[in-house]
């Protein structure tokens, strides 16, 4: 309900005060404090957002740590026997990520010290940070300085001490970083949809810290995607005709690679981040983005034009995705490691109820490593890698020209490669006879 | 840069001939393929599209009676020649009718009829015209002047989908076609989203919706570009019907006088948009609206009849009736925004105005006559 009383912006008058009808607003004679303390003076961050001059500092800080905090507990993100992984892009969103999980590890340190047994022991941090240069030349220029940046934060977020790993996008290739970088090169030009482009370097960017991940023993990937973000996300999703692995990618955690990813500002937004980063006086480094021309940056743009018109727009549309059914995948693993604590197991347990029943497995893309929807195979069985890939990538990644193919796959690196060459179309008869083959009493020949 | 034109580029200048002929000359760029293609490649293609997606869909049976709903723009005029060329062509053996709603908006609606009679003639298919007068005792330059111009097109689309499914009814017919286009369900699938309405987005890619209820519809354009239906006239040519019929733009284009701004601007916007960077995005958007995993148990509500009038509902009285109570006691926000309470009692009795005494009270029609 709209207030009409003089003084009152439209943002800011809900809550109790409809309750007690609205007084006029005089900055200069009462004093307003906090809605969630009451006793401190709320902070005006003055950009216009909603809920600016609500919250104190503090009360603030606490919600947005407490919405991180509910992530990693209630989805086991971070487990005390883990070896966490920061994505770290030097930018605010991955800078919170960073700050939160190192304030949680030195709170574990602390509770570690302070027991007698110790038996919980204290989760490790890694941070890795990935170097595109060799993809967008025009950042070679700052990408030094970015780097030293990156170190000295690191080096500043201890103890308890952690490893930095500056991982070169290329790296993908092998370790020889002339040829990788070459081949990269190669790769990205025979690419001709600039959104195709974009699009394949991202894959490109996680296969890499999957490897830096998985070579030095981590076994968790924290990224710091924001609501935000994943509201972009759905709409590139659906615009893309990825809606069938749209929910794939939008929960909190993300199993199917090798090195889970768990997203813990998942529930945060992009004003609440930036907020907390100018509160906390926390430094972020902008590299000169690649102007991007395609679909990605078109919907930027007009998630930004909703955002305008209605701030919980984003929320909306992360909301409405978060409907759809997730994957068997989206879920951290049961284990029946003994180095996991009881605890988590046990919650872990009760938190996969909700997924059972979806016992079947998928057949993923090689590229984007999307679940392929059944209907998605392609008739002709032309080509292996054609076959094997989802339509999105098919159109916007692969070459059009059937002859060109065999050439595309010798420039892919040899991860997404691998896989299709063992890939089998996925025959849902054959996988269930192979289920039940044992209760079979029928042999081969009278089978039907 | 698009794929096709780049490959134009590379082989140094536009092709010299249709791509799908290889014989004439091309004389335009289809929009949802970017294909350099000539008149009659282009219409032939264009019709058969649309006899595939019917076929393919098993939209109709043969000897069904099918009402083809008429609005007087572009895409029911376009609609009811394709339809009534196909039935021919191909014996789908389809009864076929106009049907016209007239909102009672002076100076739009009573313009775009005149264009519908005179498809009636050009066609030759029978036309009924219903009007919200007749049906619900309001006209909409009257419901705008109760209720201004906020809430309009809530009442406007709820009293035309009944409409539809009444004159429908009256008809006798099996079926209802509407000529809603790929960019209206990629729009509406967007829209959808953007709202959190996860229940419509199962439903809203659905070719053939309401089989369940009392007239099943259809959209038989669900694949086709809006951009293609505006070229179109211009280029089928038929004998029997010279391109005079079309030449003065047989169809009526204006926006309805009453139409917003904003919200469903932007998702439009933003479509047009994408069509320009990548054509086919039109129809991924519909896919990705088909692949959405959503449990079946989002879908549909339990639907009931409405204790009023008999007409499709899942609460107690349907929305039509909820909306019209409201504006005959002068209450015209009820039934808009929220339910609070649960059902037509609830809210707002305290604000009743003299205004209820001098209000009409025509109710909608009792559908007992009518074979629901």
């Amino acid at each position: 309900m709209a207030c009409n009383s003089s003084g009152c912006e439209s943002g800011g008058c809900y809550g109790r005060e409809k309750e007690n009808g609205c007084k006029v607003v005089d900055v200069k004679e009462t004093v307003r404090l906090c809605v969630k303390c009451k006793s401190n003076e709320p902070m005006t961050f003055g950009d216009g957002g909603s809920d600016d001059g609500r919250f104190c500092a503090e009360c603030f800080r606490s919600n947005v740590y407490g919405k991180f905090r509910l992530a990693v507990t209630s989805h086991a993100m971070i487990t005390p026997s883990d070896n966490v992984l920061v994505a770290f892009s030097g930018r605010s969103s991955s800078r919170v990520a960073l700050q939160f999980v190192h304030e949680l590890q030195v709170k574990a340190l602390k509770n570690y010290e302070a027991s007698r047994d110790r038996s919980l022991p204290v989760f490790g941090v890694g941070v890795a940070f990935v170097d595109e240069s060799a993809a967008y030349p025009s950042l070679s220029g700052g990408m030094s300085d970015a780097i030293a940046w990156v170190r000295s934060t690191v080096l500043s977020l201890s103890p308890p001490e952690k490893d930095l790993h500056v991982v070169p996008i290329e790296s993908v290739f092998g370790s020889d970083s002339v040829e990788a970088r070459d081949r990269l090169v190669k790769l990205l030009d025979s690419v001709s949809d600039e959104t195709g482009k974009e699009d394949l370097l991202l894959h490109l960017k996680m296969l890499s810290l999957q490897k830096v991940a998985s070579e030095n023993g981590y076994n968790r990937l924290v990224v710091g995607s924001c609501t935000s973000r994943l509201a972009s996300h759905v709409l590139t999703a659906t615009v893309k005709g990825r809606g069938y692995s749209l929910s794939a990618d939008i929960q909190h955690v993300d199993a199917r690679w090798k090195v889970p990813i768990v997203l813990p500002l998942r529930d945060c937004v992009w004003q609440e981040i930036t907020r907390l980063c100018h509160l906390d006086g926390l430094k972020t480094v902008e590299l000169a983005r690649h102007p991007q021309s395609g679909i990605n940056d078109l919907v930027s743009s007009f998630v930004a034009l909703l955002q305008e018109e209605n701030p919980s727009r984003e929320c909306t549309i992360v909301r409405t995705a978060a409907k759809l059914t997730p994957f068997y995948f989206n879920k951290i693993p049961e284990t029946d490691d003994s180095c996991v604590p009881m605890a988590t197991q046990r919650r872990l347990k009760k938190f996969n109820l909700k997924y059972d029943g979806s016992m079947t497995t998928e057949a993923f893309c090689p590229i984007c490593n999307g679940p392929l929807n059944g209907s998605d195979s392609s008739e002709d069985e032309s080509d292996a890698l054609y076959d094997a890939c989802c339509s999105s990538c098919r159109f916007q990644i692969l070459p059009q020209e059937p002859s060109s193919l065999d050439h595309f796959g010798s420039l892919l690196p040899h991860h997404m490669i691998s896989q299709v060459k063992h890939h089998q179309k996925f025959d849902s008869q054959t996988y269930l006879r192979e289920k039940i083959k044992d209760c079979l009493l029928l042999d081969d020949e009278e089978a039907v | 840069m698009e794929r096709g034109e780049a490959k134009s580029k590379k082989a140094g200048g536009p092709p010299r001939l249709c791509c799908i002929c290889n014989e004439k000359r091309p004389v335009l760029k289809r929009p949802k393929t970017l294909q350099q293609i000539c008149r009659e490649c282009f219409y032939e293609v264009f019709e058969e599209e649309i006899h595939q997606a019917i076929v393919n869909n098993g939209l109709f049976k043969s000897g069904e009676r099918v009402a083809i709903g008429a609005s007087g723009g572009k895409d029911s005029t376009v609609l009811a020649y394709v339809l009534s060329e196909l039935n021919r062509r191909h014996s789908y053996g389809l009864d076929l009718f106009l049907l016209s709603i007239d909102e009672g908006i002076t100076g739009y609606r009573d313009d775009s009829l005149e264009t519908v009679k005179r498809n009636e003639l050009q066609y030759g298919l029978p036309l009924q015209i219903l009007s919200y007068k007749d049906l619900y005792g309001w006209t909409m330059d009257d419901i705008v002047k109760m209720i201004g111009l906020k809430n309009n097109c809530t009442f406007c689309g709820v009293f035309r989908r009944q409409a539809l499914d009444r004159g429908a009814a009256l008809l006798k017919v099996d079926k209802l076609v509407t000529g809603h286009n790929a960019d209206d369900i990629a729009e509406t699938v967007l829209l959808n989203i953007l709202r959190g309405d996860i229940a419509r987005l199962s439903r809203c890619t659905s070719i053939t919706t309401g089989e369940d209820g009392p007239i099943p519809r259809c959209k038989p354009f669900k694949y086709t570009y809006e951009k293609e239906i505006v070229i179109y006239p211009f280029a089928v040519s038929n004998p029997h019907h010279t391109y005079a019929y079309f030449k003065k733009l047989d169809y009526f284009s204006t926006e309805c006088i009453y139409s917003p701004n904003a919200y469903r601007g932007f998702a439009r916007e933003f479509i047009k948009d994408l069509e320009r960077l990548r054509p086919r995005a039109i129809l991924d958007i519909i896919k990705s609206g088909e692949d959405f995993r959503i449990a079946t148990t989002t879908k549909m509500p339990e639907q009931g009849t409405c204790e009023r009038c008999g007409y499709i509902s899942s609460q107690k009285w349907c929305k039509a009736c909820v909306l019209l109570d409201g504006l005959n006691r002068g209450l015209p926000k009820m039934g808009i925004g929220r339910a609070r309470g649960g059902g037509v009692n609830g809210g707002d009795h305290k604000k009743e105005t003299k205004a209820g005494s001098t209000v009409k009270t025509l109710e909608t029609k009792q559908c007992g006559s009518l074979d629901f």
